[in-house]
């Protein structure tokens, strides 16, 4: 039986895995801000076999709540397996470009907030030399693009953050786990026209998660085949790529 | 957010303000925020307009399991929840569902709005049956929960309803208990039609029945095809095999089905079952559901998508009445490769549900304007039979047809008016029909 925490527990992705998750009477903490939705998230993993699901609503650009609600989830929970942080929003790109506020929202929710919480996760976990956290990333985090650089740049400095935190982490036998989807069909996407040959459905990146949470796993892309295209967009010289528009 | 949508059939395709609710809370802000008339759309699995209109209202994300009663086997889950989905969390738990259409990619909601059948519509009846009760949000906010003993008269309007009563928020459903997920499936290959009507006729026991037909044999061999029988397994192996389905990856060339071509896969599709007699074991996937097993196929069909036609003939219409339908259709040259036959059992009280006892066939035919004509001709000729077309499939009926197709489409519209429907629920199919 697992501890499990989710932040972000309504995200399209994040109640997808957490359906995989609920076998075995596996015990829920849910956090999201849509309370009315997260009951029903609850309702749903204890149909499908968990124990106890106990639910938190919360903005998450609340920081001055991440203390407590990491010590509410241990008290809870007792102690966490798994800690699975999947908020994240998409931002608007052009109204970033022309207002520096609206960039903000986007490096707040998901760099700042997911590293403040990161922060006493990681304390925690290695005080009690267990547990296994998983970040939603972004391969939009490899190389900012000109077509989406903001919300690019938020998921490349969680990138950079969970890289060093994880060599802390490693001394203290406690993991982590950069998730990096490519273009996913979940409600977040669901607004734009994306090349429907490269877009996975979640099911297929909530088995990719739960196979990397598994294995222990420091970093994967899902679906795979965004490690190669993400390589190739790396290898690209930047007097070739600053041409580009996508 | 505005997008391009379509039906299954590909055609026609609109632009449309599209929304996507979470919550019921949501829901209810949408109706009074948004621009009617609206209509409720699952997975879009019906072929023609019927989930098509300038605002859609996508309801997959209410997709969660509520309840689940392990004894009496009850489900209650929200509407948007795929039939696919749903099977992955019941057959490991020795469940199955009473009713099931030829595709499991279709949301709980669009199976009750279609009222959809299956291959067992002779013993078991329509999806609607299974329903013990659901929650529908109507056009002035109010959520009612209606069943065949509350609200019965909304109740039998929004089963084969088509969306048009209301936002099907969540359902509670009786399901089937099954020892196994495995089907034991008998094949018969028939020379004729009149054969695969015996054959039909003689197998009425089976639990499940449905015939392919080819649609361009000529002559002696008019109605050629072959039977599929079925039963549920009793080797207690309860599985869902989660092997990926090939996939069509884009839209096909317009030549690519060509009569010429189709009646080579015909021919082959024909002979290769000849041989056999013998009863196979299956899973459920590739039994209940041959065409999910190639994601997209209806990309085969070319940029102009294809109509699907879909009639049903009362059995007083008799084999006299599918094969003049049958003729024409050969005569005309524009066969599919898909035609299936099925018997259905009695019509239930629902207003608008498609089956009534006697035989329907449906048909694929790639968009063309001389299509378009060919079926005002089978229009005139299923109506002359005392027949009607399925709501589900339909993409051009016109709204005579439907109406003498559908003789309690007054009694409908009445309980659309009174549930607070008229002029807040519509498709351009709903348009096109003539309802309010």
């Amino acid at each position: 039986m697992k501890n499990i925490l989710i932040i972000g527990a309504t995200s399209t992705i994040a109640e997808a895995v957490a359906k995989l998750w609920a076998v075995e009477g596996n015990a829920f903490y849910l956090v999201a801000r849509n309370e009315e939705r997260l009951s029903k998230v609850a309702a749903d993993l204890r149909v499908r076999g968990a124990g106890e699901v106990k639910i938190r609503s919360l903005d998450l650009n609340d920081f001055s709540q991440h203390i407590p609600l990491v010590e509410d989830a241990y008290t809870s929970l007792g102690n966490i397996d798994i800690a699975f942080i999947a908020h994240g929003i998409l931002g608007e790109q052009q109204s970033g470009e022309r207002d520096f506020q609206e960039a903000l929202e986007t490096f707040n929710t998901n760099a700042l907030s997911v590293i403040s919480l990161l922060t006493y996760l990681a304390n925690a976990m290695i005080e009690r030399r267990h547990g296994t956290i998983a970040v939603i990333g972004s391969v939009a985090g490899d190389r900012g693009r000109m077509s989406n650089y903001i919300y690019g740049a938020s998921k490349a400095m969680l990138e950079a953050f969970c890289s060093g935190l994880r060599a802390r982490l490693c001394k203290h036998q406690v993991h982590l786990l950069l998730i990096k989807p490519g273009f996913v069909a979940t409600t977040m996407t669901a607004h734009l026209k994306l090349p429907p040959l490269l877009v996975a459905s979640v099911d297929r990146v909530a088995k990719d998660i739960d196979a990397a949470v598994a294995k222990k796993k420091d970093q994967i892309y899902t679906p795979k085949f965004w490690a190669v295209i993400m390589f190739l967009m790396r290898c690209l010289p930047t007097r070739l790529f600053k041409k580009l528009s996508i | 957010m505005m997008k391009s949508i379509h039906g299954w059939g590909r055609y026609p395709c609109v632009d449309a303000t599209l929304a996507l609710p979470r919550t019921l809370s949501h829901c209810q802000d949408l109706l009074r925020d948004i621009r009617h008339p609206l209509i409720p759309r699952g997975l879009g699995r019906s072929y023609g307009d019927s989930a098509l209109a300038n605002t859609v209202v996508d309801t997959t994300a209410i997709n969660y399991l509520l309840a689940f009663d392990e004894q009496r086997g009850t489900l209650t889950c929200g509407a948007g929840i795929s039939l696919d989905a749903l099977l992955q969390f019941i057959v490991p738990r020795g469940w199955f569902l009473p009713v099931t259409p030829g595709t499991r990619y279709v949301t709980v909601g669009g199976a009750i709005a279609s009222d959809v059948h299956g291959k067992n519509h002779h013993h078991a009846g329509s999806f609607s049956q299974y329903i013990l009760s659901m929650e529908l949000l109507l056009g002035n906010g109010e959520l009612l929960t209606i069943s065949s003993q509350q609200y019965t008269d909304l109740f039998r309007a929004t089963c084969g309803g088509m969306g048009l009563t209301g936002i099907i928020l969540s359902v509670q459903l009786k399901l089937m208990r099954v020892s196994s997920s495995n089907v034991l499936q008998r094949t018969i290959a028939c020379s004729c039609l009149e054969n695969l009507v015996e054959h039909i006729e003689m197998s009425k026991d089976s639990q499940y029945s449905v015939a392919w037909i080819d649609c361009l044999a000529k002559g002696a061999k008019l109605g050629r095809g072959i039977l599929t029988l079925g039963e549920h397994a009793e080797d207690g192996l309860l599985h869902v095999s989660s092997s990926r389905a090939h996939s069509i990856p884009m839209v096909m060339p317009n030549y690519l089905l060509h009569p010429l071509s189709i009646r080579l896969f015909n021919q082959y599709y024909y002979h290769k079952a000849s041989g056999t007699r013998c009863q196979k074991k299956k899973a459920y996937q590739p039994f209940f559901y041959p065409l999910d097993g190639l994601q997209h196929w209806n990309r085969l069909y070319g940029r102009q998508g294809f109509l699907q036609y879909q009639f049903v003939l009362p059995k007083a219409a008799g084999i006299e009445g599918l094969k003049s339908i049958l003729s024409t259709i050969v005569s005309s040259g524009k066969g599919s490769f898909l035609a299936v036959l099925k018997l259905l059992g009695q019509a239930n009280t629902n207003f608008l549900s498609f089956p009534q006892e006697g035989y329907t066939l449906a048909l694929d035919f790639k968009y063309s304007p001389a299509v378009l004509t060919l079926l005002s001709e089978l229009d005139k000729m299923v109506i002359a039979y005392k027949g009607r077309i399925y709501l589900t499939k339909d993409a051009r009926m016109d709204a005579e047809v439907f109406q003498q197709g559908y003789p309690n489409w007054q009694a409908f519209e009445e309980v659309r008016r009174r549930y607070h429907a008229s002029g807040i629920f519509g498709s351009y199919q709903s348009q096109r029909l003539g309802l309010s």
